[in-house]
């Protein structure tokens, strides 16, 4: 009965979808849209999409640059937890720690604030950031409250 | 054909759109610029190329960015806002913000952009 009951509540999602700036609206309200199961705040849901839509940015911007290629983003509830990847098959980061700097940004002409990891790490409550040979892999966690 | 433009533009309010509206009025030397819609990477170049013709055509003493309608950003509106600043800063023209979202208060909060531009009302 146990196993069957912590099944039933984790909620799990999958979405591949092309790396174009016109399918960001898209995937953050996608994402939204999935983790109301769980009840957040209308806070919490801007802070949620927020945080996806950086990611999902910087897999367009940075990842793939003017290449195509796809976006893969998993989300997950157990609980009053939500679990998000978001992954790319880009030309990666080489230094992440740098990557995370605040107002770091390799694309400074192109009026780039480079506040997107700062922004995840404000708007949710894990932020972890992997990228080991091919493209970057972004999970994040958000606890509702 | 009008019963169809309404739909479509209530498909485009309720996903949010693939555009920002811009409207601007100038009241008392000051340019009230509204954003309507969703500031991120895909609509951030037409928000620039709009908002520095707006601002090449105008005379105005100030700028006010009115956010009011601005039903998302991300730090893409970061990067457009420093842009717009820089090039008024040029003209000596200040810039403020008004009534950005909880969020988008909360993003120009943790970049210090209202160091720069501060919030109005």
């Amino acid at each position: 009965m146990e196993a069957i009951k912590k099944k039933s509540s984790d909620n799990f999602m999958k979405l591949e979808i092309s790396a174009r700036l016109e399918n960001e609206a898209f995937i953050r309200s996608t994402v939204a849209a999935f983790c109301v199961a769980i009840d957040p705040t209308l806070e919490e849901i801007s802070d949620i999409k927020t945080a996806v839509s950086e990611a999902v940015s910087n897999a367009i911007i940075h990842g793939y640059r003017d290449y195509p290629g796809n976006i893969f983003i998993e989300a997950r509830t157990s609980g009053k937890e939500l679990h998000i990847s978001i992954r790319d098959e880009g030309v990666g980061i080489e230094d992440i720690d740098k990557a995370r700097t605040p107002f770091y940004t390799t694309l400074a002409d192109e009026e780039r604030s480079g506040m997107g990891f700062t922004v995840m790490e404000t708007f949710m409550n894990q932020v972890t950031v992997t990228s080991s040979g091919k493209g970057v892999t972004v999970n994040m966690v958000k606890v509702i409250k | 054909m009008a019963r169809f433009n309404n739909e479509r533009i209530v498909f485009l309010k309720a996903f949010g759109g693939l555009t920002v509206r811009i409207e601007k009025k100038i009241l008392n030397s000051t340019l009230y610029v509204g954003l309507s819609g969703e500031l991120d990477t895909n609509t951030a170049e037409h928000v620039r190329k709009n908002l520095d013709e707006l601002f090449l055509a105008s005379s105005m003493e100030r700028v006010v960015i009115d956010l009011s309608e601005m039903s998302f950003m991300d730090s893409t509106g970061i990067g457009v806002m420093i842009g717009r600043f820089k090039r008024l800063k040029a003209r000596n023209i200040p810039v403020f913000i008004s009534h950005p979202s909880p969020q988008a208060d909360k993003i120009f909060k943790i970049s210090g952009l209202y160091d720069i531009m501060p919030k109005i009302g």
